[in-house]
């Protein structure tokens, strides 16, 4: 029951224009099943990575606004997932609520190339400051 | 004194006429009816439907028995009237009932033309006109054979799409080159064709059948130019004649069909003849709204209003198949004063054309888009001039007057005196003013009161954007309650339709019902797997992704995103071994909290998602299966010691308890079903709030069933009483399938019961040997496929992925 260990790879950041950004790679896209998710575990806390019908991939923290539910283990359908404890709406877009309800969890920038998935080390360090 | 009124036949025409005259001449007539059918007034405009599967029997009775009983009616079911003594005025049945009348109505409708091949009347070769012929198909049906449908018309099409909807291989014959050619022109009579041979139906058209053959039952039908085309059942619907062989042998002038006058009387004063065995003027009816016309008139007449009288009119032609619209009205046939506007968009299979003459519409034929429908019928009915908006006259309604209006504002100009109902020749007014003066608040209401959208139901959207119109803001449209925001269907449509259509995938059902979204939400998703799962156990793949956590990882989740653990123990029975693997878990796991379930088991709640696979492991080794504590599915049976060891004990009912669970674990229900067997009527396993229970008694088992106590608190309700241990179960296990088929997703079984009718659960399984038997085998079938461990599935390596992260980051960089 070993996790891949990965170490981190410097990749040219696409989204903003002029700054390196360092991206942690986690795995491939076939690691997830579509709309399902799996969870990265990180020193603080897990990320939840979410794989949609269309093969969008998406993280956001596996903690729920409403009551900390795990989001990653709820039913993911287009780019939204809900939280299996008390049933949010959570955007995995922008990660705040859906509908009535009001909260937002931390979205964290997924890059793919090609198979394989990485995340914005600088978004899991920047939590834990 | 009142009047002995008798009726002959219970069709739709006769129905209608009593409704209109109860209400203008209530009490004046002693009402009696012979049906040779033996069943209520029901309406066979609907037929097709039930054909499809999109509808049940009772959904389409238009009068139940309590209705003839409210209003004092005597009906004889099953009689057919065999003679008319017009001197006495009596007539008799085939049971020997002989009735006098002082007014007499004949109603015998039609008969389907059979056409006289060699081998016509073959066992397999049907006709569609009623109730029994559509049981006959759908028992057909059953075999997944092959069907010849002989006719391309209305009639003939709707039964080739109800067949094979119902699963069979369908042929449709055509004598004509292009189907439908009475209501539909050569281009949209070829639109439909496309559209027919796409839903996987073959047409045949100048198709001469020459002979139906086969060694005692149908094997073939063989046509003209030498085609042969294997077949199990023909259905014939190559058209109807009027049926007025018992008004000829009475000496009663028929022609056609019985020769009545515009009052609906025949040539002897007391008897009238409605409905299609009548003909007024020299025409004969075959479509519901000049039927219902001479029911009013009827009615009027037998009332005392004798100025009342029939006139012709023009009816629209609908096909009622899913997902073909099409109109058909009036006269289209070219000639050299006539012109035409067309319009085509191949791409979106549309197809317009109005027929005009001198500048009024005198023909319309609209398919794949026909909303259009009314405002062209109003146009034509009241002969209006359209040379100021011929230009645009096609485009329908929303194009007149400049900007497009949206379809409310189109609805909001027709005119008062606009016809919105076809079939009842219910106009705007008449709707919006019943709506108004008697506070109509559902479409039900509305249907009752003005009979709009009664009959073939293709203008319930007029109407209920008239309801919209009329009430604002505060009429709901949504006469059932949909699945979700992703479907306007509602559960039981949605299950019916499933099986109808015969659809194995969610992204099947999501694409042919029409969902809203893409892959739907975390309603509708389990419920659809759910449904699938049911249906189909052998072919349906389970989508474990559509499956509430709880189901996809065989454990209950907690509000700290730990599981709790529940094993099996059969009946609530254990022993030293079992508990003891128990606690060697809950050591080696350091599992937080035991807790005995109030289920009779044991609970370990706190375990890690990671850890489930090897918990699952050693308690699998000591001989433990999933508990299914977390299921929509059986959970646990309870029971108390029994004959074996108590000392007021009738039965084994720890035996029993453990048997019903051994069988029925694994399966998969629409909400969690919790049982308990009692050994006597002290009842200390509590089995009178249960979803199913058992109180065993010296002379045998009394089955319970529909109790609660949870959010509500219910005693349970008696199915009945069995002798054997063998039938208690073989009842159980027939009323589980039943509620699997039945229940909407997350309703329990008392709340299924409540919608579906204790008597009616009753009948099915206590006294329909037959139905209980197979409610039986389909759910052993199912269980071929349910009862697998799902936890030692897990410990061999099954969906691996849930229980692992898939990657550990920044915990060596955690160090800096």
């Amino acid at each position: 029951m070993f996790a891949k260990k990965c170490e981190p790879v410097s990749v040219k950041n696409t989204r903003k224009k002029g700054i390196q950004m360092n991206w942690i790679s986690i795995g491939v896209i076939s690691d997830i099943p579509r709309r399902g998710a799996r969870c990265v575990a990180t020193p603080q806390g897990k990320v939840a990575v979410f794989r949609t019908q269309d093969d969008q991939v998406y993280a956001i923290d596996d903690h729920c606004p409403h009551k900390g539910g795990p989001l990653s283990q709820g039913i993911v359908h287009g780019a939204a997932v809900t939280c299996p404890l008390h049933n949010w709406v959570i955007s995995l877009e922008t990660g705040k609520a859906l509908g009535a309800d009001e909260g937002a969890v931390r979205v964290i920038p997924v890059k793919v190339e090609g198979e394989r998935l990485f995340l914005a080390q600088e978004a899991l360090a920047s939590r834990a400051a | 004194m009142t009047e002995k009124l008798v009726i002959i036949g219970n069709g739709m025409a006769p129905g209608r006429m009593l409704e209109h005259l109860l209400e203008h001449a209530p009490g004046r007539y002693a009402v009696t009816i012979f049906n040779a059918e033996p069943r209520v007034n029901y309406d066979r405009i609907m037929l097709s439907p039930v054909l499809s599967g999109e509808k049940d029997y009772e959904e389409i009775i238009i009068h139940g028995d309590g209705w003839y009983i409210k209003h004092g009616i005597t009906l004889y079911k099953g009689h057919k009237i065999i003679a008319i003594d017009r001197e006495a005025k009596t007539v008799t049945s085939d049971h020997g009932v002989t009735e006098p009348y002082d007014k007499l109505v004949i109603a015998t409708g039609s008969v389907p033309f059979i056409i006289p091949v060699p081998g016509h009347n073959l066992p397999g070769v049907l006709t569609y006109r009623d109730l029994d012929d559509v049981r006959a198909m759908m028992l057909a049906a059953q075999s997944r054979a092959k069907a010849v449908v002989i006719g391309g018309g209305l009639l003939g099409l709707e039964a080739a799409a109800g067949l094979n909807a119902q699963g069979m291989d369908v042929t449709v014959l055509h004598v004509m080159p292009t189907l439908m050619e009475r209501q539909l022109d050569p281009a949209a009579g070829y639109l439909l064709q496309r559209a027919v041979e796409q839903r996987g139906i073959k047409v045949i058209t100048k198709a001469n059948t020459q002979a139906i053959t086969g060694n005692g039952k149908v094997e073939q039908v063989e046509l003209a130019d030498g085609t042969i085309i294997p077949a199990t059942l023909v259905v014939m619907a190559v058209g109807i004649r009027p049926n007025a062989a018992l008004a000829k042998e009475a000496g009663i002038a028929v022609n056609r069909g019985i020769v009545v006058d515009a009052g609906m009387r025949s040539n002897d004063p007391d008897i009238y003849a409605l409905g299609e065995c009548a003909e007024v003027h020299g025409m004969v009816y075959g479509l519901v709204a000049p039927l219902y016309e001479m029911a009013r008139v009827a009615a009027h007449q037998l009332a005392g209003n004798e100025a009342a009288a029939f006139v012709h009119m023009d009816t629209p032609t609908k096909l009622k198949v899913t997902g073909i619209d099409l109109f058909s009205l009036g006269d289209f046939a070219e000639g050299e004063d006539r012109q035409e506007i067309v319009l085509r968009d191949a791409a979106a299979g549309v197809y317009k054309r109005l027929v005009l003459k001198d500048d009024r519409i005198i023909g319309t034929v609209l398919y794949g888009e026909t909303a259009d429908g009314a405002w062209f019928n109003d146009l034509k009915k009241k002969q209006t001039d359209i040379s100021q908006m011929r230009e645009t006259l096609i485009f329908g309604q929303s194009y007149q007057g400049g900007a497009p209006l949206d379809p409310m504002a189109a609805v909001a100009a027709l005119p008062d005196d606009a016809e919105i109902c076809g079939c009842n020749g219910v106009c705007k007014g008449k709707i919006t003013g019943a709506i108004t003066a008697k506070g109509l608040t559902s479409l039900d209401d509305v249907r009752a009161h003005t009979k709009a959208s009664a009959s073939c139901g293709s203008c319930t959207g007029l109407v209920e954007k008239l309801m919209v119109l009329t009430l604002g803001d505060t009429y709901n449209p949504a006469a059932v309650q949909p699945m979700c925001s992703c479907t306007t269907l509602g559960h039981d449509e949605v299950r019916r339709l499933i099986k109808a259509k015969h659809l194995k995938t969610i992204p099947a059902v999501m694409q042919e019902l029409e969902w809203k979204t893409s892959c739907g939400c975390a309603k509708c998703r389990p419920a659809l797997n759910y449904y699938l799962v049911c249906d189909w156990p052998d072919d349906y793949a389970d989508d474990y992704q559509s499956r509430f956590i709880n189901e996809r990882v065989h454990a209950n989740i907690q509000k700290d995103g730990t599981y709790s653990v529940v094993p099996r123990m059969w009946g609530g029975v254990t022993n030293a071994a079992e508990l003891r693997a128990i606690a060697d878990v809950v050591d080696k796991f350091e599992i937080p909290m035991v807790k005995v379930t109030g289920g009779q088991r044991i609970d370990m709640l706190g375990i890690r998602k990671e850890d489930l696979p090897a918990v699952w492991a050693d308690l699998g080794q000591a001989g433990f299966v999933s508990g299914h504590a977390y299921a929509k599915g059986l959970r646990t049976v309870k029971t108390c010691v029994g004959s074996d060891w108590c000392r007021f004990g009738t039965q084994d009912s720890t035996g029993l308890g453990v048997r019903i669970e051994k069988f029925m674990w694994g399966s998969w229900t629409p909400a969690k079903v919790k049982m308990a067997v009692s050994g006597c009527p002290r009842n200390c396993a509590e089995a009178t709030c249960k979803d199913i229970g058992i109180i065993c008694v010296d002379s045998g088992y009394e089955i319970h069933f529909a109790g609660a106590a949870g959010l509500d608190i219910k005693g349970t309700e008696v199915l009945g009483l069995v002798k054997t241990e063998d039938e208690a179960l073989e009842h159980i296990v027939a009323l589980t399938q039943m509620y699997r088929e039945q229940g909407r997703y997350l309703e329990r079984i008392y709340k299924w019961a409540k919608r579906i009718g204790v008597p009616e659960i009753k009948r099915q399984i206590m006294d329909d040997d037959a139905k209980r038997k197979a409610y039986y085998d389909r759910f052993v079938f199912s269980q071929k496929f349910a009862q697998v461990d799902p936890w030692s599935e897990r410990v061999s390596g099954k969906d691996k992925h849930e229980f692992r992260p898939m990657a550990s980051v920044g915990f060596a960089q955690a160090a800096e």
